[in-house]
Formats: structure tokens, C-alpha cells, sequence
């Protein structure tokens, strides 16, 4: 490749220099560099939560506060379910890179049984909540509290459905490149997931346990 | 179940009473849109376009359709925005000395909110998203975006917010809080009825879309470049379109949080923004400003963009200092982040605060007047041909200066402290949204016209537009200044001192004047178009311009580029013309493109409905468009078969028709 910079309008012989590609132009496909900045997005909204919650997660309005509430054994029992999900959905992976279609949905439908799991607790617990005068509308703590550890929980349940819906495609149409793809989108959303929960149970868990 | 428990399970909160047809404005707009409606509608089934426009327009994946539906959308948005304003300025003209104008105060607060939305929610950002559109997969050689089925998707989601946004002027109201909806007025104990509702949930329908565009075209850019193209070898309106859709990415995200927790406190009965509760009021400004300042670097990058381009072709010069002004560019992004605060100095946060907040505002100026003096060194000693897109340039530095020197004034704390709130401010954003995005805008509508429709835009008319906007924007808008140092606060609905009407009297002669140039710019596609035979552009290359999209025809085939182009220069197809690249004639492949789709329509319909289902609680409705929507997703994606292939010899026809054209024309 010439250095045209300094001198933009000299004549040069064209021969040697290609201006038109021969041979088709395969531009690198951008799925999971797209899906992955959708995730950074994601991400900023989850930003906007934690910091919601660090500024209004001591307003407690006189109601009950985290030390008040939380029950820390069921919540480390909720964060391994979520733990071993993302553990399990790795085999996946593994088995996909494998081509082994059958093991590779086994370990699809036990990662989907346990954020299913983990899902049956939250909700437990937010009843329980809910039921002991510490909804949602109570203060502005746990307004904040049941939105972001509720959004966590709402975008686990639309993790469930689109593995629900990966696994109908992968039955039918088997592991094209395609449906790899998909399954390493839906792998980083999942690990995802995981990571930001790991901010929730030490930013709203465990730190509000101790105040 | 009897009957009125079943209306409300149906219809929600929604009556009869919603229809303001007590208030003879809304019902003569409603009766001209009504018979505008139906004439449109009725002359495209009368041409029998239906299946033209669905299968050519609605459902097309091709960016350089779908940007040119992102205009329209925009320019009509536009004729709606200004409406509001014309309103404005005639009402303040005319309410002093005990005469109430003809605006009463709950009808002229929702016309400010609605103005501010539309301008920049539903112009701005339509018609720059679709700039984008157009032009950057043109300049990096590529044949369409990363993801064109998403592009198709998130036009149709921003047509849905800006048709929520308009349904709120026949059924029920717009808000009256403000464009940004500041609570706790906008919370439910302040604002119980639907205003503030479809100002959430047409942003939020709209945002999806945006917020996807800017993924999308962020990895069209870094992923779809022709081989040679680097980063530093990009054209500047492509660099300038990658910050901002890095912006767009990091910027909404945060507005769609803020939204939904203000949705929540009026929907869920939380206590993020009430008064009571541990509530904080200020935790949704600071939110909505962290998005809200990168927003208006959003709208302004991608302008820069236009200018440069501009200025460089009708200069015929390489832009001067190109490194310097992808460095500014890069600084002004990062920078727009770290500015927030100075929209709330008087929150009251304390000396230190608003002494970091107001350096970093004043340090953007530093980048920003680097920009202006390229552009300036640019033209000195270029060749300079006073075209309509240069005259817009020409305009737009001298008046962006001024705005930018208020914007400083404003940027310092104590000046603030009085300025804060008053005309001065409207006087200033206005100086640089006009001065700025729209004359950008319209330099770049004149610009790359030709390169979408095969012939120039009439000059005489666009000269016309521009004087007349470049007139009334400094009569409407130098009185306000006047104002602002005079104490005048905004939104106001009437005034007491009669002194200050004969201000108010000129600004709404400045208005006036803008009026003729939005009608100049309406009359100048009109002409164009009845011209079209003389003004056509057969070389493709009607500016003798320097980047890629001028090597194609116009308007460019399907596939863009017959063969991708390799890349040695920043200024390529100058390059290639210096060197007599060429045309390459034979050899044509099959070309690989995607397949038309309606998913996109169909789920931005739905969005709608979901949306008005929630503005007036007709929750059985929402859940069932919600359901519908998440199936009709799902089922997109059981849709493998995206693709197809233009054959070898279509594309050599299509390019030897080409050929024969250029050769007529020489």
C-alpha cells in the first residue's frame, strides 16, 4: 500500500495499486460484537439502579432496613442456584464445540432448571416481603431494592424463554452456525447475568446486612 | 360482570371525555389532518401504491431506503414541532396588558413540552439518524449495515413513539411538565392525568429503536470497512457518526432507567421521586441530565460531520488538520459526560461541585474551537464555490460561535445563578440546536440529495430557505437574549409589564421569518422535483466530491458497490480520481444481500398498541399486545432464511447501463 498522505495530487502509475476487490468481500460478521455493546447497555442500566439504590438505600422512611429483612442462608442458597447455572450453561458450550447436539441440550435444559430455581426463590422471598409490610411502595429503599434486584429477575426470565426457544431450534435444525451463534449470545447474557448479580448480593445483600 | 366494570377492563380510563373536542384548536387541527389524512390516503389507493410502498419502503432492509424514510419522518415531525412554536410566539406576543392570548395556560404547557420533545426526540434525531443511514455504509464501501433486519425495526419503533406523540393531541393530552418531565410535578400526585404518560412510553418505544440504531451502526463501522480503510483513514463524517452512536449506546440506556423508575412511581405506587417516603426529587435530574447533555453531543457530532465534508469539497481541499479533528472529536464525546451538573448549578450541591462542573463545560470549548479554526484554515486559499450546502456551513460557524460564547457565560457558576431558567438560556440552546443541528442538517439535506433522488435541489429556493432561516433565527432569538439579561424567566403564559411586549413582537416576526424558510425549503423540493430532468446528477459525482458514496451512481444500485473498493486514502475516491482508478467492468460475482422483512412493522405496531394500551390503563389489552409481542419476536427468529443472491448477470446489466450513461453525458 502506497503513502499517498503528503502528496494527494502526484500522478502515480496505477498498475501496481488494486482500487476494486477481484474476489468477494466477506466483511467479519458482527453479532456477538454487537450483542456484546448491547450488553454494556444493559449494563448502564443496571449502573443506573446500583447508583439509585446507593443513594436512596438508606432511606428507609422509618419502615425496615436491609439488616431488618434480609435472610442471608436462603440468599446464598439463591446465589449458588444462579452460580451452578452458569457453570452448567459452560458445559453447554463445551459440548457445542464438541457437536454433541444431545449433551449439549441436556446441559441446556439443567442450566434452565436452575435459574428456574433461582427465579422460585426471589419470588418467595419478595412475597414474603410483601407480606410482612415490606413492599415495594413502603420507602424508598426498598423501591429500590425491588427494582433492581427485580430487573436482574425479569431479565433472568427472558434468559429462560430464549433458552426455551434455542433449544426448540437447535432440536429441529441442529447446531448450524447459526444456532452456535445464538447459543454464544445467549451465553454471554447469561454470564452476564451472573456478574451483575454477583453486584447485587454484595451491594445490596451483604453490605445491607451489616447496617 | 356488569357493564361499566367491563368498559374498564377494556377501555381503562379512557372516555369519551378524552376527546377534546370542547377546544376548537385541536378540532380544526384535528379536521386538517383528518382531510390531509384521507387525501394521502386515498391518492395512494388510487395509484394503487399500497403493495409499491410496502414491499419497495415499509419492509425494506436497504439503509439507503430506510434513511430516507427516517427524513420524511423527520421533516414531517418538523412542520408539527414548529406549529407549536409559531404558537408560542404568537401567544407571547400577544398576552400583556390584561389580554389572555389565545392560549390558556393548560393548553400552552403542554404545547412547550410537546415542542421541546418533538424538536429533538422527533426531528433532530430522526432526521441525523437518518444521515447517518444513508451515507456512512456508503463512505465505508460496504453494502448495507450489520444488522439490517434491526435497522428496519428501529426506524418503525421511532415512527411508533412519534405516533404516540401525536395521538396525545386527539385522545386525552400531552404533558405539562417541561420536556424533561422533572418530578415530583411529573409524579402522580401533581400530574394524575395521561400527559406524562405518553411522554414515558413514546420515549420509551422510541428509545428501543435508538438505542438499537446506535448498535447497529457502531458495528457497521468497526466490522464493515472496505480492506484498507483504517480507523485514521475513515472519512470525518464517519468518524463523527461512530462517537455518536458510542454516545447513543452509553446515553440511552440511561434515560430508558430513569424512565421506567418514574413509570413506576406512577404505575407501582414506589417512592423513587416522591416527596414522602425517602423519595429524591434530584436523583431523577442528575439521571436525566446524564443522559440529557451527551444527548445534544448526539445531535451535533454527526453535523460536524456534514461541515467538514462540506467544507472540504466545496474548498476543493483536504480538510485541514484531519488528525486534530478526530482527536476533538474524541475529547468532545468523553467530555460531554462529565458536564451534567451544570444544568442544575443551582441545586445548591456546593462551591466545589459547581466549580468542577463549570471548568469541564468551559474546557469543551477548547476541542470545539479547534474544530471551527480547521474548518476555517479549510477554506483559506481553497478554491471556494458558494454552493447551497456551503452557504449553510458559512452560516452555520458564524452564528455557532456566538451560541458557543454564551454557552461559556452560562458555564460559569455565579453568571448561572442569574441566568438560570430565564430566556437567556432558550436563547442560547436555540442558538446552537438551530445555528448548529438544523443548519447542519439542511447543508447536508442540500448536499446528499442528489445523491439519493438523481438530481440537485433547486438553488434558488434553497438560498431562499437559508436567508430567511439565517434571518429569523437572529431576529427570533437576540430579543430573548435581551430578555434573559432582563430577568424574564421561561414559560410563562402571559406577562404583566408592558415594556417588554415590543421583544416579544420581534421575536414573533423572527418566527415568522423561519416560517418562510421552512416553506422555501417545502417549495425547493417541490420545484426540484418538477426539474428534475435539468437538475439531474448522471455523473454521480455532481460536487466533484472526495469520499466513497460519490463513486457510486446516483442514485446507487441496490448492492452499493459492484466490487468493494480498497482503500489508500482518507479522501478515497478523490484519491481514485487523481489516479484514474476507474471503473472495473468485468468480472462481476452473485452479490450476497438481505431479504426484505415485515417483522419489523408488525412489532413496531404492536409496540404501539402496548404503549397506548399503558398510557390509559387498559391493562387486559397491554398484556395481551405484550404477549403478542414477545410471540411475534420469537417467531422472527424461527425465520433462517434471510438472504439471497443478486445474480452476476443482473449486476452486469445493471452496471452497463451505468456505463452507457456516463458515456452519453461525456
Amino acid at each position: 500500500m502506497s503513502d499517498m498522505h503528503a502528496t494527494p495530487s502526484a500522478a502515480v502509475a496505477t498498475q501496481d495499486v488494486e482500487f476494486w476487490m477481484k474476489e468477494d468481500h466477506h466483511p467479519a460478521n458482527g453479532t456477538l460484537l454487537g450483542f456484546w455493546v448491547y450488553l454494556m447497555s444493559d449494563c448502564l442500566i443496571f449502573a443506573c439502579l446500583f447508583a439509585t439504590y446507593g443513594v436512596l438505600g438508606r432511606s428507609y422512611a422509618g419502615g425496615p432496613s436491609g439488616a431488618d429483612l434480609f435472610d442471608l442462608p436462603l440468599v446464598a442458597v439463591n446465589t449458588t442456584m444462579l452460580l451452578l447455572s452458569s457453570i452448567t450453561y459452560g458445559f453447554a458450550v463445551l459440548e457445542m464445540q464438541k457437536n454433541r447436539k444431545g449433551s449439549m441440550m441436556a446441559w441446556l435444559i439443567i442450566t434452565g432448571l436452575f435459574g428456574a430455581a433461582f427465579l422460585g426463590i426471589e419470588l418467595w422471598e419478595f412475597s414474603h416481603l410483601i407480606h410482612e409490610g415490606a413492599g415495594p411502595q413502603r420507602s424508598a429503599f426498598l423501591s429500590s431494592f425491588f427494582t433492581l434486584v427485580g430487573t436482574h429477575g425479569l431479565h433472568v426470565t427472558f434468559g429462560i424463554v430464549w433458552l426455551i426457544t434455542l433449544l426448540f431450534q437447535v432440536g429441529r435444525l441442529g447446531l448450524t452456525p447459526a444456532n452456535k451463534r445464538r447459543i454464544m449470545c445467549l451465553s454471554m447474557f447469561w454470564h452476564f447475568l451472573d456478574v451483575v448479580w454477583i453486584g447485587v448480593f454484595t451491594f445490596v445483600y451483604l453490605m445491607g446486612s451489616l447496617s | 360482570m356488569n357493564m361499566p366494570d367491563l368498559a374498564k377492563l377494556i377501555f381503562g380510563r379512557l372516555t369519551i371525555e378524552a376527546i377534546p373536542y370542547h377546544e376548537p384548536i385541536l378540532i380544526g387541527t384535528f379536521i386538517a389532518v383528518a382531510i390531509g389524512g384521507i387525501a394521502l390516503l386515498a391518492l395512494i389507493t388510487k395509484h394503487k401504491l399500497w403493495g409499491y410502498l410496502w414491499s419497495e419502503w415499509f419492509t425494506s432492509i436497504d439503509h439507503k431506503k430506510i434513511g430516507i424514510m427516517y427524513m420524511v419522518l423527520g421533516i414531517v415531525m418538523l412542520l408539527r414541532g414548529f406549529s407549536d412554536a409559531i404558537m408560542m410566539r404568537a401567544q407571547q406576543a400577544m398576552a400583556f396588558n390584561g389580554n389572555p392570548g389565545f392560549l390558556p395556560p393548560h393548553h400552552y404547557d403542554q404545547v412547550f413540552t410537546a415542542h421541546g420533545v418533538i424538536m429533538i426526540f422527533f426531528v433532530a434525531m430522526p432526521l441525523v439518524t437518518g444521515l447517518m443511514n444513508y451515507v456512512v455504509p456508503l463512505q465505508i464501501g460496504a453494502r448495507d449495515v450489520a444488522f439490517p433486519f434491526l435497522n428496519n425495526f428501529s426506524f418503525w419503533m421511532t415512527v411508533a413513539g412519534a405516533m404516540l406523540v401525536m395521538a396525545s393531541l386527539f385522545v386525552g393530552e400531552f404533558a405539562r411538565t417541561g420536556w424533561l418531565a422533572y418530578p415530583p410535578l411529573s409524579g402522580l400526585a401533581q400530574s394524575p392525568d395521561v400527559g406524562v404518560d405518553y411522554y414515558i412510553w413514546s420515549l420509551q418505544v422510541a428509545g428501543v429503536g435508538t438505542t438499537l440504531s446506535g448498535i447497529n451502526l457502531l458495528a457497521t463501522i468497526v466490522k464493515m470497512r472496505a480492506p484498507g480503510m483504517s480507523m485514521m483513514k475513515m472519512p470525518i463524517f464517519t468518524w463523527t457518526s461512530l462517537l455518536t452512536n458510542v454516545l447513543i449506546i452509553a446515553a440511552f440506556p440511561v434515560l430508558t432507567a430513569v424512565l421506567v423508575l418514574l413509570a413506576l412511581d406512577r404505575y407501582a405506587g414506589t417512592n423513587f421521586f416522591t416527596n414522602d417516603f425517602g423519595g429524591n426529587a434530584m436523583m431523577y435530574v442528575n439521571l436525566i441530565w446524564i443522559w440529557g447533555h451527551p444527548e445534544v453531543y448526539i445531535l451535533v457530532l454527526p453535523v460536524f460531520g456534514v461541515f467538514s465534508e462540506v467544507v472540504a469539497t466545496f474548498s476543493r481541499k483536504r480538510l485541514f488538520g484531519y488528525a486534530s479533528m478526530v482527536y476533538a472529536t474524541v475529547v468532545i464525546a468523553v467530555l460531554s459526560y462529565l458536564v451534567w451538573l451544570h444544568h442544575f448549578f443551582t441545586m445548591g450541591s456546593g462551591a466545589s461541585v459547581n466549580s468542577f462542573f463549570g471548568i469541564t463545560t468551559m474546557i469543551i470549548s477548547i476541542p470545539t474551537g479547534a474544530k471551527i479554526f480547521n474548518w476555517l484554515f479549510t477554506m483559506y486559499r481553497g478554491r471556494i464555490k458558494f454552493d447551497v450546502p456551503m452557504l449553510w456551513t458559512v452560516g452555520f460557524m458564524v452564528t455557532f460561535v456566538i451560541g458557543g460564547m454564551t454557552g461559556v457565560m452560562l458555564a460559569v457558576p455565579p453568571a448561572d445563578f442569574l441566568l438560570h431558567n430565564s430566556l437567556f438560556l432558550i436563547a442560547h440552546f436555540h442558538n446552537v440546536i438551530i445555528g448548529g443541528v438544523i443548519f447542519g442538517l439542511f447543508a447536508g439535506i442540500n448536499y446528499w440529495f442528489p445523491k439519493a433522488f438523481g438530481y440537485r435541489l433547486d438553488p434558488f429556493w434553497g438560498k431562499c430557505s437559508f436567508w430567511f432561516w439565517l434571518v429569523g433565527f437572529w431576529v427570533a432569538f437576540m430579543p430573548l437574549y435581551v430578555l434573559g439579561f432582563m430577568g424574564v424567566t421561561r414559560r410563562m403564559n402571559h406577562f404583566d409589564d408592558p415594556s417588554l411586549q415590543i421583544w416579544f413582537q420581534i421575536a414573533a416576526f423572527g418566527a415568522f421569518l423561519i416560517a418562510l424558510g421552512i416553506g422555501s425549503f417545502l417549495v425547493q423540493l417541490w420545484v426540484s422535483y418538477k426539474r428534475r430532468d435539468e437538475l439531474r446528477d448522471v455523473t454521480g459525482d455532481p460536487w466533484h466530491g472526495r469520499t466513497l458514496e460519490w463513486s457510486t451512481s446516483s442514485p446507487p444500485p441496490d448492492y452499493n458497490f459492484a466490487f468493494t473498493p480498497v482503500i489508500h486514502d482518507s479522501d478515497a475516491w478523490w484519491d481514485m480520481k487523481e489516479r484514474n482508478a476507474g471503473r472495473r467492468l468485468e468480472g462481476y460475482l452473485p452479490i450476497h444481500m438481505p431479504k426484505n422483512t415485515g417483522a419489523g412493522i408488525i412489532l413496531a405496531g404492536i409496540s404501539f398498541v402496548f404503549g397506548f394500551a399503558m398510557i390509559w390503563h387498559m391493562f387486559l389489552i397491554a398484556g395481551i399486545a405484550f404477549v403478542a409481542l414477545i410471540a411475534t419476536a420469537i417467531g422472527h427468529t424461527f425465520n433462517y432464511k434471510r438472504d439471497y443472491y443478486i445474480p452476476a448477470d443482473e449486476v452486469a446489466r445493471t452496471e452497463a447501463a451505468r456505463t452507457e450513461e456516463l458515456a452519453a453525458h461525456v
